[in-house]
């Protein structure tokens, strides 16, 4: 049923369903509805497709740049159960990516074309990522509030409608559960340690909450567009409410450990029980998407070199037949 | 700010090379996966990995699938080996849930035989 939401496919207000047949599409949106999931083989809006292909593969992306900022730590992680709790992460994260992109190639946008548009730049990534992991503490922040964040933004999109997506968050959502309680323990030994360790995961924490708070992103325009990806269960939650959803769940538990966040205006109306904040930056934000962020052109860089230095192995894996000629080196 | 990435501020990779991409090898067909717990227990559907080979999709299962918990067994099976329903089939099981007739819960005994347990020692 449409409800009393039938949407004109003719106006041209709505381009998402311009040009689809209209009982297909009904047909569609009532399954939808009846909150089944969507399958590879399904007919399926062409907008729908494009704008899954679009989040899954941006997704897919942000957890393999993801592991980049933490990775750096593995080889001067504090201890061997921090090595190896930070190994394990990374590689979880690393495989993250392999769930989604296997998800997003169920729509028909193949791994390399992926691969090609996130090395040109033409795929965008979480734009946490272009920020630098200075020291130690930066790593705890990481693993403890982004995962957080991701967690909040994961568990809303695993509730979507096409099936592939929701089968790998699913995954990830329960793999995650360990990345926010090693991130935590973490950002609790500094807190509760000396005084130096506590000055190292303040100052993290300053550095980092720009970025957090522009981790889901700027306010939703209301318009037609959003209105049918909520109905099509691609969107499943507006940014301002993620965002809501995060800082109540977090600052209460930052200012628990008698730590700061560098917002004079952050505090929660009693009477809306809504949080209020300075607006972030929203301009820095744009800026640092569009590639003039710290650390844009080394994440691509070390994601180029890994493709182009591992060309070997795809071509070997495609061809076992293949003599070995050339040493490698 | 000097980077803090040892590939970058070590190795000193390339930043920039705008003309590299991957020759496009095509999808990688879809496998499905399977996990067995223990010995002796089913096993059960995690997932999919995309390779070219079933080796290399076990390779794959492996290092995704069996990070955490116990495993006894995996299995690798391409999709496109699987003879499946059509989801617009799916009304042929709809009258299942109603066979009550084949489920134990339908059978209740205990009344009639407390009725004829009293019946007898009435008599
Ligand atoms: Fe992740
Ligand atoms: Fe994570």
């Amino acid at each position: 049923m449409y409800g009393n939401a039938y949407i004109d496919p003719n106006d041209p207000k709505n381009k998402l369903i311009a040009g689809e047949d209209p009982a297909k599409l009904q047909a569609f949106e009532e399954t939808i509805l009846a909150g089944k999931k969507i399958e590879p083989q399904d007919w399926m809006p062409v907008n729908y497709r494009k704008q899954l292909v679009r989040m899954i593969e941006q997704h897919a992306h942000s957890e393999i740049i993801g592991a980049l900022p933490e990775g750096t730590w593995i080889t001067r992680a504090p201890g061997f159960r921090r090595k190896l709790a930070l190994m394990a992460k990374v590689q979880d994260e690393v495989g993250h990516a392999q769930l989604l992109y296997a998800a997003a190639e169920t729509l028909g946008k193949s791994r390399e074309d992926m691969i090609n548009d996130l090395i040109s730049g033409k795929s965008k990534y979480s734009n946490v990522f272009n920020y630098p992991a200075k020291t130690w503490a930066d790593s705890a922040v990481i693993a403890w509030l982004i995962d957080a964040g991701a967690i909040v933004n994961q568990l809303a999109n695993s509730k979507g409608s096409y099936g592939p997506y929701c089968r790998a968050l699913e995954r990830i959502c329960y793999e995650e559960s360990f990345h926010l309680k090693y991130g935590h323990d973490n950002v609790v030994h500094l807190a509760t340690g000396t005084k130096k360790q506590r000055a190292m995961v303040q100052d993290a924490l300053n550095r980092w909450w720009p970025p957090i708070m522009h981790f889901f992103g700027p306010s939703d325009k209301e318009s037609v567009h959003t209105e049918i990806l909520m109905r099509w269960k691609v969107k499943m939650a507006s940014n301002d409410d993620m965002r809501q959803q995060f800082l109540d769940m977090y600052v209460p538990k930052i200012w628990d450990l008698g730590l700061t966040l560098p917002d004079k205006k952050l505090r929660k109306n009693p009477e809306t029980k809504k949080w209020m904040y300075t607006e972030p930056d929203w301009d820095e934000f744009k800026r640092v998407i569009n590639g003039d962020g710290p650390c844009n052109a080394e994440r691509l860089a070390v994601r180029r070199m890994a493709e182009q230095r591992g060309r070997w192995v795809r071509k070997a894996i495609v061809n076992p037949k293949d003599s070995y000629v050339k040493p490698f080196a | 700010m000097k980077s803090l990435d040892p590939r970058i501020a070590r190795a000193k990779i390339e930043l920039d090379n705008p003309d590299f991409s991957l020759e496009n090898q095509g999808h990688f067909p879809t496998y499905e996966v399977f996990h067995q717990k223990k010995r002796g227990a089913q096993h059960q559907h995690v997932g999919i990995v995309h390779a070219p080979n079933p080796e290399m999709a076990m390779l794959y299962a492996k290092e995704q699938y069996t990070r955490r918990g116990k495993t006894a067994n995996l299995w690798v099976v391409a999709s496109s080996e699987i003879f499946a329903t059509e989801y617009f089939d799916e009304d042929m099981f709809e009258n299942t849930p109603d066979k009550k007739h084949r489920d134990p819960t339908s059978y209740k005994v205990m009344d009639k035989i407390k009725a004829f347990k009293e019946n007898q020692q009435n008599q």
